[in-house]
């Protein structure tokens, strides 16, 4: 498991880029909701936010959907899950490796159960069909991730792109 | 977005007409609304293959080049960024879109805490609600949230909050009267409700008396209830303290029909003290019941 050199701030800060790791800016909070997001707190959701990247990655380049039960829940492992049997069916699989995350949180709902962070990240996507590579894009854009506490993580309950807003 | 590497153009001008016609094009939108139809025109002859690919849906189907790829509405009803790419006779052409939720809001995920809540707090209830369209997509353009409490006195409170990032969210008093309230949380046509079970809150002017019952002395609270008159439930304990002479006895009493009673020793100078949770009652000093 790739190590991740973060941790939050209160300011933006730029996390060194190591071979193999995403570059790592957590921005300031911009926070609807009455609760005060603790540091500590940023810092789990941020750590369980990276390494969910490589269960993504890792389920949809050998099309286990089951990788991603660590991660995520609901709608988002629904969702996931699906596309990856998709991918199973039809005799393709898909690498993703993510190059860049700039992290802000925009959410912690008064009762503590539902955090929400914008993440305008940069990854890679080469699809496979079968072994064959059949083409690679750099993608840029945005994704909105909805997490809530699990006995020992936080889970994302959707991850949804959201370049519009 | 629309973004577009990997055309072929140049080889085919190298290699001529032939080439040029075999070789496949692809017109990508840069957004589509989830869960509508929409086609992707190609150029060129011949057949290829067009993939699809977003960590949320997958699409892989054969093409007749030159004519236009239909996607129907069940096709790509996921919000996400997808990637397409069109491989045909060793070219590709890839580019990018995106697939936006729909407008229209169709369920609401509504938290509402605590379930049960004292009387008269203020902000004393939360209701947090994520709007979605059809499809379990989360709407992210800002549309209000209308909240509303009723319960069985009193006139109905309500919100509206606007959301953002598909969330909204409100806190509102607890009502002046104990029972069921119905909290609803609507946006557009689509509306959910939760029960908040109001409860009475701590009690109010605990008070005892005492009368002599041969040798003892039985004390007895008036009818507990809280601030704005809500009987305290039955079986909530209430804590009646004798001290004499430095000694100290105490007696747990749960609460029937909103009365505690029990019988203490009777010590002329006794004091006697009541207490629930932590609210103190009055004190008697016991003097023989003269």
């Amino acid at each position: 498991m790739r190590r991740f050199a973060l941790l939050s701030c209160a300011l933006a800060v730029a996390f060194p880029v190591l071979a193999d790791q995403p570059s790592v800016q957590v921005e300031s909070p911009d926070l609807h909701g009455s609760r005060q997001l603790e540091a500590q707190t940023q810092a789990a959701v941020v750590r369980d936010y990276l390494e969910s990247w490589q269960s993504l990655a890792a389920a949809f380049e050998q099309n286990q959907a089951s990788l991603l039960n660590a991660d995520f829940a609901g709608v988002a492992r629904d969702k996931l899950g699906a596309a990856i049997k998709s991918q199973a069916r039809l005799g393709i699989h898909t690498r993703y490796q993510d190059l860049s995350h700039k992290l802000q949180f925009v959410f912690y709902s008064p009762e503590g159960i539902s955090i929400e962070l914008l993440d305008t990240v940069e990854y890679d996507e080469q699809i496979f069909d079968g072994d064959k590579p059949v083409a690679t894009q750099h993608v840029s854009t945005r994704y909105l991730v909805m997490f809530s506490p699990a006995e020992q993580r936080w889970m994302i309950r959707l991850f949804q792109a959201d370049p519009a807003s | 977005m629309g973004v577009r590497v990997g055309l072929p153009s140049l080889f085919a001008l190298l290699l001529g007409p032939v080439a040029l016609a075999q070789s496949g094009n692809m017109n990508l939108p840069a957004t589509v609304t989830a869960g509508s139809a929409f086609s992707i025109p190609t150029s060129g002859s011949g057949s290829g293959v067009l993939y699809i690919v977003g960590p949320d849906q997958v699409i892989r189907r054969s093409v007749q080049l030159g004519t236009a790829v239909e996607l129907s509405a069940s096709d790509l009803s996921d919000a996400g960024h997808y990637v397409a790419a069109l491989a045909a006779n060793g070219t590709v052409d890839s580019g990018q879109f995106d697939v936006l939720p729909a407008a229209k809001a169709e369920n609401l995920n509504f938290i509402a805490v605590p379930s049960r809540v004292p009387v008269g707090q203020h902000n004393g209830i939360n209701g947090t609600a994520y709007v979605f369209d059809t499809y379990r997509n989360l709407i992210t353009t800002p549309m209000p949230v209308s909240f509303a409490l009723s319960g069985i006195s009193g006139a109905p409170q309500s919100r509206t909050a606007i959301t953002r990032n598909g969330v909204a969210w409100t806190s509102i008093d607890s009502a002046s009267k104990q029972g069921a309230a119905k909290f609803v949380a609507q946006a557009g046509d689509a509306t959910t409700t939760r029960i908040i079970q109001e409860v009475p809150g701590d009690p109010c002017g605990l008070t005892i008396s005492a009368r002599p019952d041969g040798k003892r002395i039985s004390v007895e609270t008036a009818p507990v209830r809280d601030c704005s008159g809500n009987p305290i439930p039955d079986g909530t304990i209430v804590t009646i303290t004798e001290t004499y002479k430095g000694s100290l006895s105490t007696v747990d009493v749960p609460l029937k029909k909103d009365i505690a009673q029990v019988d203490m020793p009777a010590y002329n100078g006794a004091t006697i003290s009541v207490a629930s949770g932590v609210v103190a009652g009055n004190e008697i000093h016991w003097n023989g019941g003269h």
